[in-house]
């Protein structure tokens, strides 16, 4: 390896990680574990018990000032001036012709404070892009991605785990909340979000005190029967989940509406904001190719880039995979033709030489019981 | 330590040779670096395989491998319980998780494979 190709940065939990006996790899510029246990034991522990994750190569954006809300709605699909103090919404960051810069989450910290969480491979982009779009504004951008590090804990006994150990009071945190206070005795912001499907939290600090939250939050995650979990089981459950990743379901070429994400686009929002006129047309004349859930019904696992076939006409293309731990069959998303996309469609998936059938299912492969 | 009975190739595989009928799998290495096992693509009993040339796929969660083969010939036999538990490849490599057997064309070309202590330099070398 050269050093060309070392990763320029490293979470401040690299050492644990590797006491751990963790994999790693160069993920996005970073070096993270991808597994620790085993993705499978990762990824069963999180649906049954407890996960804990670091996140720490995450972007956090913070957005302050009297029009902080008005600049962001300019700027982003969603509209932050309607959301309330303490809540959050999935938005996207777009360019002016529709397509996807980057998926994020957006909370309302306080009336003139917002922190937009972008992907680790986008957060320099999103940082830029928005820096450009708040000009202007009465809004100040204070990017502090390298100054805040991220640790989820998820699954469904993650709240047992995390309850004891701060002031938050967990069971008033609604699904898509955030509420300021302490977790093992170091300030945070801790929200009600996650990419797993699973009922769980993740919190923000000081990347100076990521290590002493880590090694807290580890041993309450393992009194629940958890373990530490890596990128891999965290693509896995987001997979079934049905959550797009960014650079496979998503990205410059694509648009909210073909992602199936047309909800979170706020056309009736006041005002012009990046994208809008693109996205008012596709919203008008339905998009050009629709994201699907597929079951493969033959032998094989369909990866992404595989070509998906109806009949002898090629429909459309997979953009993820995996034999899902959960049902144990293979389940891959993929874009078809909007004619191909109704649920029960037998459709034909290119693996290697040989065309393997498979099902158009509704979305999410997995959801939580109860 | 690798098990000294076995050859094995520069892509991981072993093969055991029994008189004129050789088992192959992949080593408890290349198993590891997988991860967990979740899919294994094998030919059909009949097929000739070529010494070195493509066979089969192994699939982990992340990633999918190609199989090698170490020796030439015709195969006879895959492991029937690798459909149910593919996984046994990554818990007993050398054992219950072996992939085919294969009647060989020309035992001269064992002489082309690593024996243990070649094998474990491979590995060791990274």
């Amino acid at each position: 390896m050269t050093d060309l190709e070392e990763p320029a940065l490293h979470s401040p939990l690299e050492a644990r990680h590797a006491a751990l006996g963790a994999r790693s790899i160069a993920f996005a510029g970073w070096f993270m574990p991808v597994q620790y246990s085993g993705i499978l034991d990762e990824h069963r522990a999180v649906r049954e018990r407890a996960g804990l994750f670091d996140l720490s190569h995450m972007g956090e954006l913070f957005v302050d000032g009297p029009e902080a809300g008005s600049a962001l709605a300019a700027a982003l699909i969603c509209d932050p001036p309607s959301l309330a103090i303490g809540r959050a919404h999935y938005s996207m960051i777009c360019a002016p012709d529709g397509g996807i810069i980057d998926d994020l989450i957006v909370y309302r910290l306080a009336e003139e404070r917002f922190l937009v969480v972008a992907n680790a491979g986008n957060a320099s982009v999103v940082s830029d892009a928005l820096a450009e779009r708040l000009d202007g504004f009465a809004a100040v951008l204070d990017d502090r991605s390298l100054a805040t590090g991220l640790v989820a804990i998820q699954g469904p006994r993650s709240r047992e785990a995390l309850a004891p150990l701060t002031d938050v009071d967990l069971s008033a945190l609604r699904y898509y909340a955030i509420a300021e206070g302490e977790v093992a005795g170091v300030p945070a912001l801790v929200a009600r979000t996650g990419y797993t499907g699973e009922d769980g939290f993740e919190v923000f600090v000081d990347t100076a005190r990521t290590g002493e939250l880590w090694d807290v939050l580890l041993d309450a995650t393992r009194a629940q029967g958890g373990v530490p979990v890596g990128l891999g089981a965290r693509d896995t459950l987001r997979l079934e989940a049905g959550m797009p990743l960014y650079g496979n379901e998503l990205d410059r070429m694509t648009n909210p509406y073909e992602a199936g994400l047309g909800r979170v686009v706020k056309l009736a929002k006041p005002g012009d904001f990046v994208g809008r006129l693109a996205l008012e047309k596709v919203a008008r004349d339905g998009p050009g190719r629709r994201l699907v859930g597929l079951v493969v019904e033959g032998r094989g696992i369909a990866r992404h880039g595989y070509p998906i076939h109806v009949g002898e006409r090629l429909a459309g293309q997979v953009t993820s995979g995996t034999q899902s731990p959960t049902r144990g069959v293979p389940i891959a998303m993929g874009y078809v033709a909007p004619g191909d996309a109704e649920p029960g469609t037998v459709v034909d998936i290119e693996i290697r030489a040989a065309r393997v059938p498979a099902k158009v299912v509704d979305l999410p492969f997995y959801r939580r019981p109860g | 330590m690798v098990p000294s009975d076995l050859r094995y190739t520069n892509d991981h595989e072993w093969v055991r040779l029994e008189g004129d009928t050789a088992t192959i799998g992949i080593t408890q290495f290349a198993a590891d670096q997988l991860g967990d096992i979740v899919f294994v693509e094998l030919p059909d009993v009949g097929r000739s395989l070529d010494q070195f040339a493509a066979f089969g796929v192994v699939e982990s969660v992340k990633a999918v491998s190609d199989l090698f083969a170490p020796l030439s010939g015709d195969v006879t036999a895959t492991n029937p319980g690798l459909a149910a538990s593919p996984e046994s490849v990554n818990s007993d490599p050398y054992g219950e998780g072996w992939l085919v057997r294969i009647r060989i064309a020309d035992a001269d070309q064992l002489g082309e494979l690593l024996d243990a202590t070649a094998y474990d330099d491979l590995v060791a070398a990274g």
